[in-house]
């Protein structure tokens, strides 16, 4: 019986120092950590679709409370010749390999889209994954209007999919979607805080 | 113990080296080994996880009950990965990204946890130092010479510098599996030669 009793404790002490000790660290790295993501994952993508901006898009971001969701949403603001005039932003959707990340640009001026960058992804290498680096797919999406639901030519819609990754193509198209559902919904937000940001 | 601390060191670094020694670790060993830079960067984590772990498990053996040894270890070497998890996060995000799952998995490789049962449990504190830092740094000098052979034939390169020049032609076997097994065997037959005489 007491051999039983001191396994129950020193189990629950040590389980409970160990907890409150990487909590702890955890909480005091996570500013750091959220800012190194935004430098190694999300900046290449925003670099990659804000091309040219005067600006550091990475750094002139504002966050928006969106409906229904818990924590703040990111945007990205990209200045060009002194006129605040794109911004970007990150919405989800289910690849072929699970939750893929895809960055939409749009332009607020001519209510267009600049371009779509994916951040995170798990699809197949060699098949999905082309989905990177295929500048060709992802240039059709530049120039549809921020209120369009970009569709493959499969479901009836006007986007040529990537040989080989219907699923893949599909998510994108999701993404994007989701991306002008959002900036439809919050237009007006995005459109005062946008103005803010000056070169 | 008839062994002096510095014995306790040194013998990591060749009588005991892992992997080649003590035939242990292979996961890390062959999976992380396309670049010298992630070679160091996985025997640093797995030294500190080591050492940290081993004097742990040496000052708490007299409490730690022996039927649930196994589990505190665990607990004491999955809160030092995740240390170097948050840290390498925090700080080294690059290498973070590269070695991927493999920093997690360090809480399974035997190594760590068969120092701390085979050694650290059953020795002081000061030797149990000096166990976790010959076997962790001989494993980070296994690691790096595994890689440096693998990311000069298969990429022509050294921590990133082209060293054969444009005109080589990758060897780029070299950099999938199968070569990490082909070099681990290599580097192993050429350490058994030099240990013969």
């Amino acid at each position: 019986m007491r051999e039983m009793v001191k396994m129950v404790i020193v189990l629950t002490v040590l389980s409970s120092l160990s907890g409150g000790l990487l909590a702890a660290l955890k909480n005091n790295t996570q500013d750091r950590i959220d800012s190194q993501v935004l430098t190694f994952v999300k900046g290449p993508a925003i670099e990659n679709i804000l091309e040219g901006a005067n600006n550091d898009p990475v750094n002139d971001r504002f966050s928006l409370k969106v409906e229904g969701e818990e924590e703040e949403r990111n945007f990205f603001v990209g200045v060009y010749d002194g006129n605040p005039k794109a911004v970007a932003f990150e919405t989800r959707a289910s690849g072929y390999g699970g939750d893929m990340g895809v960055m939409v640009a749009f332009n607020v001026e001519s209510e267009e889209i600049m371009g779509v960058s994916v951040t995170t992804h798990n699809e197949t290498p060699g098949v999905g994954a082309t989905v990177e680096t295929d500048t060709n797919f992802k240039n059709q999406f530049a120039g549809l209007p921020a209120d369009a639901e970009p569709r493959v030519k499969g479901d009836g819609g006007s986007i040529n999919a990537m040989s080989g990754a219907t699923i893949t193509s599909r998510a994108v198209c999701k993404a994007v979607s989701r991306a002008t559902d959002l900036y439809q919904q919050l237009q007006s937000q995005i459109k005062d805080k946008v103005k803010t940001f000056t070169g | 113990m008839a062994k002096t601390i510095g014995q306790e060191f040194v013998k990591g670094l060749w009588e005991e080296i892992p992997p080649f020694r003590l035939v242990l670790g292979l996961c890390p060993t062959l999976a992380v080994t396309k670049s010298v830079e992630n070679g160091i960067g996985m025997g640093l984590a797995t030294t500190f996880v080591l050492v940290c772990a081993n004097l742990l498990v040496s000052i708490l053996s007299g409490i730690i009950p022996s039927k649930i040894r196994i589990a505190c270890f665990i607990i004491i070497i999955a809160t030092f990965v995740t240390v170097v998890e948050l840290m390498m996060q925090a700080y080294a995000y690059q290498l973070f990204q590269n070695l991927g799952i493999f920093i997690p998995l360090i809480v399974v490789n035997c190594i760590v946890l068969g120092r701390a049962e085979a050694f650290a449990s059953k020795n002081k504190v000061i030797p149990s130092f000096a166990d976790g830092l010959g076997i962790g740094v001989g494993f980070t000098l296994s690691l790096t010479a595994i890689s440096a052979v693998r990311e000069c034939l298969g990429n022509g390169t050294l921590l990133g510098y082209s060293i054969f020049g444009p005109a080589f032609e990758p060897f780029s076997f070299m950099v999938e599996a199968p070569g990490a097994f082909i070099c681990l065997g290599l580097l192993l037959c050429i350490m058994n030669l030099v240990g013969q005489k």
